[in-house]
């Protein structure tokens, strides 16, 4: 087991590695100047202003040496400042990172909720009428564009609560709980429903793959009931294909719920990314690429981790 | 390669008798109609204004409607349809050869090539999709093109781990040794004896992807990040409809709907196909 936390962390060491790389070159890949480009978007720049960015941005070292600089700087909590305000981007994005952390999390939790009771069901009546159905209406689910449900929500909420507010900035849950979970409740909605509808499928093969097992047999043969089987045998070992994909699935949650923000109005890291792509606004977009993907991959590491650690099974099969 | 023609023929005839398969043909072999002859199926030119029609709801002169600009809202669905398909498959294309490739070329060499080439793959998927495809976009800038880029970038390393596995299995086969003793080279062992093992998994695997590849492509369009004006895009008409849905919702209502059938059919499509052309997965998925 040490082992294999050792092999673990040092994949882990790799990947943010990588990604630190990755984000680092964005930049440095741009095609032409990057300090011209990022002055660009302003209009007249004199050459000064220019030569003062590329210093400040270290862009005339080489690349290795700016590596090093960029790292450092941020070990030290130093992502950077925005180039239009001069402000540190990362103050920016604390400041909007935390709506849609919340719709992801959120989310999350109510997607997992739904999909393995939705996937086990479906599991349990496989084959015949009602499977085509529910295969009908999960794949549908899955294709279903987020962004359209939302509009179709905050349409036909309109129609049946015209005093339900649906858009806009989301209070904080400290000011007003109740106004806070209205007005979350949408926009979690439309980021849960694609992913109730992928995670259930998932479910569903892991739990046929599950009741094909030999155990089952022996469950079966003892005189179980199929309920049982199905709900307590075959439920328990379908999870381990489930929890790998969760990690994947949280990974599109966030993805839409940075797409279902623009829906809404909120403004949350999405707009703020939008907004920095239309400004060029490098660093702010650098800075949030980094934290949420090294999030991302930690979470998922810290997830891995425990599930391996309570499930023996699946540390062997890594 | 035979296999996988029968595969097809078999496929052929299941169609008939498998009736979620036939709708997924259908919608996709619509769709791609509509896209390649927009320019004769269209009732009318997807730019074109008429003043006097504007926010039309559907009727028999504009069977969808217009939007807040008079134009007909499905002469702009049926171009959408070429923009967003056009993207999507030109992404999943470029997603299949440079990733594929590297798979292949990883699982074939093995050792430090296969650990280079893989720990990039895994890089590459630690990012949620959309940061990804937004790092592209900020570098390369909104366009068709980079949209292209955008979204291949993010399938091509689904694709190198799809295509190494089979390849690691598939090098030590005996007909590769056989082929390699004749004096097959690397290149031929592997399109000759390699590659058309790979087909149906490739076959399945593009087809889903280009399902999510259209969903991704109508986001980013969405965000407006995608395609810019004027190329119509079934995204930016959703988003740009929104404005006046209480007035006319057809306007994104349809759009939407446009993008659900698009990702719907490929979905359906790589799905039957997968039941169809993998045994082992039959009947489980």
């Amino acid at each position: 087991m040490r082992k294999l936390i050792f092999k673990r962390l040092l994949d882990l060491g790799g990947v943010l590695l990588g990604v630190s790389i990755l984000v680092f070159l964005m930049i440095r890949l741009i095609p032409g100047d990057a300090a011209q480009v990022m002055l660009g978007a302003s209009g007249d720049v004199s050459e000064a202003q220019v030569q003062q960015l590329r210093v400040k941005l270290g862009l005339d070292d080489s690349l290795p040496v700016q590596y090093g600089h960029w790292v450092g700087a941020m070990a030290q909590g130093d992502f950077g400042v925005s180039i239009w305000t001069g402000k540190p981007v990362i103050e920016d994005i604390a400041q909007r990172i935390g709506v849609t952390v919340e719709l992801t999390a959120v989310s999350l939790v109510l997607a997992v909720a739904f999909s393995i009771p939705a996937g086990a069901l479906m599991a349990y009546f496989r084959g015949g009428v009602s499977d085509v159905v529910m295969r009908l209406v999960t794949i549908t689910g899955v294709t279903m564009p987020a962004f359209w449900l939302g509009a179709l929500l905050i349409f036909g909420w309109a129609a049946w609560f015209p005093n339900w507010q649906t858009l806009g900035s989301i209070p904080p849950f400290s000011d007003d709980p109740w106004a806070h979970v209205q007005r979350i409740f949408l926009p979690t909605l439309t980021c849960a429903l694609p992913v109730i509808a992928s995670l259930a499928r998932i479910m569903r093969s892991a739990m046929i793959d599950a009741l094909g097992q030999d155990y089952i047999r022996t469950a079966r043969s003892k005189g179980l009931g199929e309920w049982t089987v199905t709900f307590k045998h075959a439920l328990r070992n379908s999870l381990i294909p489930y929890v790998t994909a969760l990690g994947i699935m949280a990974g599109y949650l966030f993805s839409g719920a940075i797409v279902v923000e623009q829906v809404f109005a909120i403004p949350g890291l999405g707009r703020l990314m939008l907004g920095a792509i239309a400004d060029r606004n490098y660093p702010l977009i650098q800075t949030s690429i980094l934290v949420v993907t090294c999030g991302f991959v930690l979470v998922n590491a810290v997830i891995d981790l425990l599930y391996r650690v309570i499930d023996k099974r699946a540390g062997v099969e890594a | 390669m035979r296999r996988l023609l029968r595969g097809v023929q078999g496929a052929g005839r299941d169609f008939a008798r498998n009736p979620i398969l036939m709708l997924a043909l259908t919608l996709v072999l619509l769709q791609v109609l509509l896209s390649v002859f927009a320019n004769v199926l269209a009732p009318y030119d997807p730019v074109a204004q008429a003043v006097e029609a504007r926010m039309a709801p559907p009727d028999a002169q504009y069977l969808l409607g217009t939007d807040k600009l008079g134009r007909d809202v499905l002469s702009r669905i049926i171009f959408g349809y070429r923009s967003s398909l056009g993207i999507a498959f030109s992404a999943v294309f470029m997603a299949l050869l440079v990733g594929g490739s590297m798979g292949i070329w990883a699982g074939y060499k093995g050792g430090w090539i296969d650990r280079v080439v893989m720990r990039f793959a895994d890089v590459l998927f630690a990012f949620p999709i959309i940061l990804l495809a937004i790092g592209v976009i900020a570098i390369l800038g909104t366009n068709s093109a980079s949209t292209v880029v955008a979204i291949g970038v993010v399938y091509a390393p689904i694709f190198a781990r799809l295509m190494r596995a089979p390849t690691l299995v598939l090098r030590s086969a005996d007909y590769v040794h056989a082929a390699r003793s004749f004096g097959a080279g690397d290149l031929r062992i592997i399109v000759r004896h390699i590659m058309p093992n790979l087909m149906s998994v490739i076959l399945v695997q593009a087809s889903l992807s280009l399902s999510t590849a259209i969903l991704l492509e109508a986001s980013l369009s969405f965000l407006g990040i995608g395609a810019q004006p004027p190329a119509p895009s079934l995204g930016r008409m959703l988003s740009e409809g929104r404005e006046y849905m209480f007035m006319a919702p057809w306007a994104s209502i349809f759009s939407g709907l446009a993008i659900l059938l698009a990702s719907l059919g490929f979905n359906l499509l790589g799905d039957g196909l997968r039941d169809r052309l993998d045994p082992r997965l039959r009947g489980i998925d």
